[in-house]
Protein backbone atom coordinates (compact mmCIF):
# COMPACT_ATOMS: atom_id res chain seq x y z
CA UNK A 1 0.00 0.00 0.00
CA UNK A 2 1.05 3.60 -0.45
CA UNK A 3 1.64 6.64 1.69
CA UNK A 4 -0.01 9.97 1.06
CA UNK A 5 0.49 13.50 2.27
CA UNK A 6 -2.65 15.57 1.93
CA UNK A 7 -1.95 19.26 2.39
CA UNK A 8 -5.08 21.18 3.37
CA UNK A 9 -4.87 24.94 3.01
CA UNK A 10 -8.58 25.73 3.41
CA UNK A 11 -10.52 26.13 6.60
CA UNK A 12 -14.01 24.72 7.21
CA UNK A 13 -15.38 28.14 8.19
CA UNK A 14 -14.87 29.67 4.77
CA UNK A 15 -14.90 26.58 2.58
CA UNK A 16 -17.54 23.94 2.31
CA UNK A 17 -15.11 21.67 0.54
CA UNK A 18 -12.85 20.67 3.40
CA UNK A 19 -15.17 17.75 4.16
CA UNK A 20 -14.46 16.21 0.77
CA UNK A 21 -10.73 16.24 1.43
CA UNK A 22 -11.07 14.73 4.88
CA UNK A 23 -13.37 12.07 3.43
CA UNK A 24 -10.75 11.33 0.81
CA UNK A 25 -8.20 10.90 3.60
CA UNK A 26 -10.55 8.48 5.35
CA UNK A 27 -11.10 6.55 2.15
CA UNK A 28 -7.37 6.26 1.58
CA UNK A 29 -6.73 4.95 5.06
CA UNK A 30 -9.62 2.52 4.85
CA UNK A 31 -8.07 1.24 1.64
CA UNK A 32 -4.98 0.33 3.64
CA UNK A 33 -2.76 3.32 2.89
CA UNK A 34 -0.91 5.51 5.36
CA UNK A 35 -2.14 9.07 5.35
CA UNK A 36 -0.85 12.30 6.82
CA UNK A 37 -2.87 15.50 6.69
CA UNK A 38 -0.92 18.73 7.02
CA UNK A 39 -3.03 21.75 7.89
CA UNK A 40 -1.45 24.92 6.60
CA UNK A 41 -2.43 28.58 6.24
CA UNK A 42 -6.01 29.22 7.29
CA UNK A 43 -6.69 25.49 7.68
CA UNK A 44 -5.04 25.72 11.10
CA UNK A 45 -8.04 27.71 12.35
CA UNK A 46 -9.76 24.36 12.75
CA UNK A 47 -6.99 23.07 15.00
CA UNK A 48 -7.84 25.10 18.12
CA UNK A 49 -9.29 22.85 20.82
CA UNK A 50 -12.17 25.31 21.11
CA UNK A 51 -12.92 25.48 17.37
CA UNK A 52 -16.24 24.20 16.08
CA UNK A 53 -14.67 21.86 13.56
CA UNK A 54 -16.47 18.53 13.75
CA UNK A 55 -15.03 17.26 10.46
CA UNK A 56 -11.50 17.55 11.83
CA UNK A 57 -12.46 16.12 15.22
CA UNK A 58 -13.99 13.14 13.45
CA UNK A 59 -10.62 12.34 11.91
CA UNK A 60 -8.81 12.14 15.23
CA UNK A 61 -8.24 8.53 16.15
CA UNK A 62 -8.90 7.31 12.62
CA UNK A 63 -5.28 6.38 12.03
CA UNK A 64 -4.61 9.51 9.99
CA UNK A 65 -1.66 11.50 11.24
CA UNK A 66 -2.86 15.08 11.60
CA UNK A 67 -0.27 17.84 11.60
CA UNK A 68 -0.47 21.63 11.70
CA UNK A 69 2.19 23.88 10.19
CA UNK A 70 4.14 25.69 12.90
CA UNK A 71 4.56 28.87 10.85
CA UNK A 72 0.81 29.11 10.12
CA UNK A 73 0.02 28.51 13.81
CA UNK A 74 2.49 31.12 14.97
CA UNK A 75 1.25 33.66 12.42
CA UNK A 76 -2.26 33.25 13.83
CA UNK A 77 -1.30 33.11 17.51
CA UNK A 78 -2.52 29.56 17.96
CA UNK A 79 -0.53 27.87 20.69
CA UNK A 80 -2.84 25.12 21.90
CA UNK A 81 -3.94 22.36 19.58
CA UNK A 82 -6.82 19.95 19.54
CA UNK A 83 -5.77 16.60 21.02
CA UNK A 84 -4.65 14.43 18.18
CA UNK A 85 -3.17 17.28 16.15
CA UNK A 86 0.59 17.85 16.30
CA UNK A 87 2.67 20.82 15.31
CA UNK A 88 5.09 20.23 12.42
CA UNK A 89 7.56 22.23 10.39
CA UNK A 90 7.39 22.69 6.63
CA UNK A 91 10.25 20.20 6.37
CA UNK A 92 7.63 17.48 6.66
CA UNK A 93 6.53 18.25 3.10
CA UNK A 94 10.02 17.64 1.78
CA UNK A 95 10.29 14.49 3.92
CA UNK A 96 7.23 13.05 2.23
CA UNK A 97 8.30 14.11 -1.26
CA UNK A 98 11.74 12.59 -0.68
CA UNK A 99 10.11 9.34 0.35
CA UNK A 100 8.12 9.27 -2.88
CA UNK A 101 4.74 9.70 -1.23
CA UNK A 102 1.93 11.04 -3.37
CA UNK A 103 1.49 14.60 -2.18
CA UNK A 104 -1.65 16.56 -2.91
CA UNK A 105 -2.64 20.14 -2.13
CA UNK A 106 -6.18 21.30 -1.54
CA UNK B 1 19.27 11.42 2.07
CA UNK B 2 20.58 11.32 -1.47
CA UNK B 3 19.91 14.16 -3.88
CA UNK B 4 16.44 14.12 -5.36
CA UNK B 5 14.80 16.04 -8.16
CA UNK B 6 11.40 17.57 -7.59
CA UNK B 7 8.93 19.22 -9.95
CA UNK B 8 6.69 21.95 -8.58
CA UNK B 9 3.91 23.74 -10.42
CA UNK B 10 2.98 27.18 -9.13
CA UNK B 11 0.00 29.22 -10.30
CA UNK B 12 -0.58 32.13 -7.97
CA UNK B 13 0.40 35.66 -8.86
CA UNK B 14 2.62 37.57 -6.44
CA UNK B 15 0.94 39.33 -3.54
CA UNK B 16 -2.44 37.63 -3.96
CA UNK B 17 -2.31 34.40 -2.00
CA UNK B 18 -0.66 32.85 1.01
CA UNK B 19 0.00 29.83 -1.21
CA UNK B 20 3.16 31.50 -2.43
CA UNK B 21 4.51 32.13 1.05
CA UNK B 22 4.13 28.42 1.72
CA UNK B 23 5.49 27.50 -1.69
CA UNK B 24 8.66 29.51 -1.15
CA UNK B 25 9.08 27.96 2.28
CA UNK B 26 8.89 24.49 0.72
CA UNK B 27 11.28 25.48 -2.07
CA UNK B 28 13.68 26.92 0.50
CA UNK B 29 13.59 23.67 2.48
CA UNK B 30 14.27 21.68 -0.69
CA UNK B 31 17.15 23.93 -1.66
CA UNK B 32 18.71 23.71 1.82
CA UNK B 33 18.77 19.96 1.47
CA UNK B 34 20.60 20.26 -1.84
CA UNK B 35 17.86 18.87 -4.04
CA UNK B 36 17.32 19.76 -7.67
CA UNK B 37 14.14 21.72 -8.16
CA UNK B 38 12.21 22.12 -11.39
CA UNK B 39 9.67 24.90 -11.12
CA UNK B 40 6.94 25.42 -13.69
CA UNK B 41 5.61 28.92 -13.07
CA UNK B 42 2.20 28.91 -14.69
CA UNK B 43 -0.43 31.61 -15.03
CA UNK B 44 0.01 34.32 -12.38
CA UNK B 45 3.15 32.67 -11.10
CA UNK B 46 4.84 33.54 -14.39
CA UNK B 47 5.26 36.99 -12.87
CA UNK B 48 7.14 35.84 -9.80
CA UNK B 49 10.53 36.37 -11.41
CA UNK B 50 9.65 39.61 -13.23
CA UNK B 51 12.62 41.93 -12.88
CA UNK B 52 10.61 45.14 -12.89
CA UNK B 53 9.05 44.53 -9.49
CA UNK B 54 10.03 47.38 -7.20
CA UNK B 55 9.83 47.67 -3.42
CA UNK B 56 7.94 50.65 -2.02
CA UNK B 57 7.72 52.66 1.19
CA UNK B 58 4.95 52.25 3.73
CA UNK B 59 3.32 55.61 4.39
CA UNK B 60 0.71 54.10 6.70
CA UNK B 61 3.47 52.92 9.02
CA UNK B 62 5.78 55.83 8.23
CA UNK B 63 8.54 53.76 6.71
CA UNK B 64 10.66 54.69 3.74
CA UNK B 65 11.69 52.20 1.11
CA UNK B 66 14.77 51.07 2.96
CA UNK B 67 13.01 50.80 6.30
CA UNK B 68 10.07 48.90 4.91
CA UNK B 69 12.33 46.53 3.01
CA UNK B 70 9.29 45.28 1.15
CA UNK B 71 9.66 41.75 -0.20
CA UNK B 72 9.70 41.20 -3.92
CA UNK B 73 9.24 37.71 -5.26
CA UNK B 74 11.95 38.30 -7.84
CA UNK B 75 14.45 38.62 -4.99
CA UNK B 76 13.10 35.46 -3.40
CA UNK B 77 13.56 33.61 -6.68
CA UNK B 78 17.11 34.94 -7.01
CA UNK B 79 17.88 33.91 -3.45
CA UNK B 80 16.43 30.47 -4.04
CA UNK B 81 18.65 29.91 -7.05
CA UNK B 82 21.70 30.96 -5.06
CA UNK B 83 20.77 28.80 -2.07
CA UNK B 84 20.31 25.73 -4.22
CA UNK B 85 23.63 26.33 -5.93
CA UNK B 86 25.42 26.74 -2.61
CA UNK B 87 24.03 23.41 -1.46
CA UNK B 88 24.85 21.41 -4.55
CA UNK B 89 21.43 21.53 -6.16
CA UNK B 90 20.11 23.15 -9.31
CA UNK B 91 16.94 25.08 -9.94
CA UNK B 92 15.41 25.04 -13.39
CA UNK B 93 12.75 27.76 -13.13
CA UNK B 94 10.53 27.91 -16.18
CA UNK B 95 8.09 30.75 -16.76
CA UNK B 96 5.27 29.59 -19.01
CA UNK B 97 5.80 31.61 -22.19
CA UNK B 98 2.20 32.38 -23.11
CA UNK B 99 1.43 33.32 -19.53
CA UNK B 100 4.40 35.68 -19.59
CA UNK B 101 3.26 37.21 -22.88
CA UNK B 102 -0.32 37.91 -21.87
CA UNK B 103 0.85 39.50 -18.63
CA UNK B 104 3.69 41.47 -20.21
CA UNK B 105 6.21 40.13 -17.71
CA UNK B 106 8.78 38.99 -20.20
CA UNK B 107 11.81 40.22 -18.31
CA UNK B 108 12.74 37.75 -15.67
CA UNK B 109 15.63 37.18 -13.34
CA UNK B 110 18.77 35.59 -14.64
CA UNK B 111 18.76 31.90 -14.12
CA UNK B 112 15.07 31.53 -14.97
CA UNK B 113 13.85 30.89 -18.48
CA UNK B 114 10.87 30.95 -20.77
CA UNK B 115 9.19 27.64 -21.42
CA UNK B 116 6.01 25.77 -22.16
CA UNK B 117 3.82 22.87 -20.98
CA UNK B 118 6.30 20.53 -22.66
CA UNK B 119 8.77 21.60 -19.97
CA UNK B 120 6.35 20.67 -17.20
CA UNK B 121 5.88 17.31 -18.87
CA UNK B 122 9.66 16.83 -19.01
CA UNK B 123 9.93 17.91 -15.38
CA UNK B 124 7.32 15.38 -14.29
CA UNK B 125 9.07 12.63 -16.19
CA UNK B 126 12.52 13.51 -14.86
CA UNK B 127 11.56 14.17 -11.25
CA UNK B 128 11.40 11.83 -8.29
CA UNK B 129 8.22 13.50 -7.16
CA UNK B 130 5.82 16.24 -8.19
CA UNK B 131 3.84 18.79 -6.21
CA UNK B 132 1.15 20.92 -7.83
CA UNK B 133 0.14 23.99 -5.82
CA UNK B 134 -3.12 25.03 -7.46
CA UNK B 135 -4.74 28.42 -7.33
CA UNK B 136 -8.31 29.01 -6.33
CA UNK C 1 6.41 5.10 -21.29
CA UNK C 2 5.27 8.30 -19.62
CA UNK C 3 4.17 8.37 -16.00
CA UNK C 4 0.43 7.93 -15.65
CA UNK C 5 -1.03 11.00 -13.97
CA UNK C 6 -4.47 11.37 -12.44
CA UNK C 7 -5.56 15.00 -12.40
CA UNK C 8 -8.37 15.84 -9.99
CA UNK C 9 -9.78 19.16 -11.17
CA UNK C 10 -12.19 21.19 -9.08
CA UNK C 11 -11.41 24.77 -10.09
CA UNK C 12 -14.14 25.91 -12.45
CA UNK C 13 -14.82 28.95 -14.61
CA UNK C 14 -11.82 30.73 -13.16
CA UNK C 15 -10.33 32.95 -15.88
CA UNK C 16 -12.16 30.95 -18.56
CA UNK C 17 -13.42 33.98 -20.46
CA UNK C 18 -10.08 35.82 -20.39
CA UNK C 19 -8.06 32.76 -21.29
CA UNK C 20 -10.70 31.38 -23.67
CA UNK C 21 -9.91 28.02 -22.15
CA UNK C 22 -9.86 26.35 -18.80
CA UNK C 23 -6.15 26.70 -18.13
CA UNK C 24 -5.79 23.29 -16.53
CA UNK C 25 -7.59 21.38 -19.27
CA UNK C 26 -5.50 23.35 -21.75
CA UNK C 27 -2.26 22.56 -19.92
CA UNK C 28 -3.05 18.86 -19.82
CA UNK C 29 -3.94 18.83 -23.52
CA UNK C 30 -0.63 20.53 -24.31
CA UNK C 31 1.30 18.11 -22.12
CA UNK C 32 -0.46 15.16 -23.72
CA UNK C 33 0.76 16.46 -27.05
CA UNK C 34 4.27 16.35 -25.63
CA UNK C 35 3.88 12.70 -24.66
CA UNK C 36 2.19 12.76 -21.27
CA UNK C 37 -0.39 10.22 -20.16
CA UNK C 38 -3.12 12.08 -18.34
CA UNK C 39 -6.52 11.20 -16.95
CA UNK C 40 -8.94 13.81 -15.67
CA UNK C 41 -11.45 13.58 -12.85
CA UNK C 42 -13.84 16.52 -12.64
CA UNK C 43 -15.11 17.17 -9.15
CA UNK C 44 -16.70 20.03 -7.25
CA UNK C 45 -17.92 22.80 -9.50
CA UNK C 46 -15.77 21.51 -12.35
CA UNK C 47 -18.35 18.74 -12.94
CA UNK C 48 -20.31 21.44 -14.69
CA UNK C 49 -17.75 21.44 -17.50
CA UNK C 50 -19.40 18.26 -18.74
CA UNK C 51 -22.82 19.86 -19.13
CA UNK C 52 -23.77 19.93 -22.78
CA UNK C 53 -24.89 23.08 -24.50
CA UNK C 54 -23.10 25.60 -22.29
CA UNK C 55 -21.33 28.75 -23.33
CA UNK C 56 -21.73 32.45 -22.73
CA UNK C 57 -21.78 34.90 -25.61
CA UNK C 58 -18.46 36.66 -26.13
CA UNK C 59 -17.62 39.64 -24.00
CA UNK C 60 -18.15 43.06 -25.39
CA UNK C 61 -16.38 45.91 -23.60
CA UNK C 62 -16.98 49.20 -25.38
CA UNK C 63 -15.79 48.68 -28.93
CA UNK C 64 -13.84 45.55 -28.07
CA UNK C 65 -15.54 42.30 -28.88
CA UNK C 66 -14.42 38.78 -28.06
CA UNK C 67 -14.37 36.54 -31.11
CA UNK C 68 -13.26 33.17 -29.70
CA UNK C 69 -15.68 32.31 -26.92
CA UNK C 70 -14.85 29.28 -24.84
CA UNK C 71 -17.10 26.24 -24.66
CA UNK C 72 -16.14 23.94 -21.82
CA UNK C 73 -18.33 21.08 -23.00
CA UNK C 74 -16.58 21.10 -26.36
CA UNK C 75 -13.19 21.21 -24.64
CA UNK C 76 -14.12 18.17 -22.58
CA UNK C 77 -15.15 16.32 -25.73
CA UNK C 78 -11.90 17.38 -27.40
CA UNK C 79 -9.86 16.05 -24.49
CA UNK C 80 -11.53 12.68 -24.80
CA UNK C 81 -11.87 12.19 -28.53
CA UNK C 82 -8.87 14.09 -29.90
CA UNK C 83 -6.32 14.11 -27.09
CA UNK C 84 -7.25 10.65 -25.78
CA UNK C 85 -7.47 11.90 -22.21
CA UNK C 86 -10.21 10.01 -20.35
CA UNK C 87 -12.50 12.32 -18.40
CA UNK C 88 -14.43 11.09 -15.39
CA UNK C 89 -17.02 13.00 -13.40
CA UNK C 90 -17.82 12.52 -9.72
CA UNK C 91 -21.42 11.39 -9.34
CA UNK C 92 -22.07 12.89 -5.94
CA UNK C 93 -20.97 16.33 -7.08
CA UNK C 94 -23.40 16.15 -9.98
CA UNK C 95 -26.20 15.07 -7.67
CA UNK C 96 -25.81 17.88 -5.14
CA UNK C 97 -25.80 20.35 -8.02
CA UNK C 98 -28.96 18.82 -9.42
CA UNK C 99 -27.32 17.76 -12.67
CA UNK C 100 -28.69 14.66 -14.36
CA UNK C 101 -26.56 12.27 -16.41
CA UNK C 102 -28.69 13.05 -19.43
CA UNK C 103 -27.51 16.67 -19.32
CA UNK C 104 -23.89 15.70 -19.80
CA UNK C 105 -21.90 15.16 -22.95
CA UNK C 106 -22.09 11.42 -23.55
CA UNK C 107 -18.33 10.97 -23.78
CA UNK C 108 -17.67 11.32 -20.06
CA UNK C 109 -17.82 8.47 -17.58
CA UNK C 110 -19.02 8.75 -14.02
CA UNK C 111 -17.80 7.26 -10.79
CA UNK C 112 -18.44 7.71 -7.11
CA UNK C 113 -16.12 9.77 -4.91
CA UNK C 114 -15.79 6.61 -2.83
CA UNK C 115 -13.82 5.09 -5.68
CA UNK C 116 -11.18 7.85 -5.70
CA UNK C 117 -8.75 6.10 -3.32
CA UNK C 118 -8.79 3.01 -5.49
CA UNK C 119 -8.33 5.06 -8.66
CA UNK C 120 -5.48 7.05 -7.14
CA UNK C 121 -3.60 3.85 -6.47
CA UNK C 122 -3.58 3.08 -10.20
CA UNK C 123 -1.50 6.13 -11.12
CA UNK C 124 2.15 7.07 -10.75
CA UNK C 125 1.27 10.67 -9.94
CA UNK C 126 -1.85 12.36 -8.61
CA UNK C 127 -2.26 16.12 -8.94
CA UNK C 128 -5.02 18.17 -7.43
CA UNK C 129 -5.98 21.33 -9.36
Amino acid sequence: MAEYLLIESRDPFESNDVGYYFELARGLIEAGNQVTILLIQNAVFAARPSAHAPQLRFLVGSGIRILADDFSLSERGISKLLDGVQKASIEIVVDHLEAGHKTLWH
Amino acid sequence: MSQKTFAIALMDAPYESENLTTAFRILDAMARRGHNINVFAYEGASGLAFTKQAPHPNPVHGKNVAEENHPTTKDQVTALLALAGNNGGKVDWVNCGMCVDERGVGEFVEGTRRGSPADFHSFCEASDNVLVIPTK
Amino acid sequence: MAKKTLNIIESAYRAVMEEQDDTILWLLAAMQGAGAEHTVVLRGNAVNYAVAGQGAPGLTIGGWKQTQTPRMDNDVIDLITTRKIPVFVIEEDLAVRGIERSELVPEVELFSAKMLPKRMAEYDLVSHW
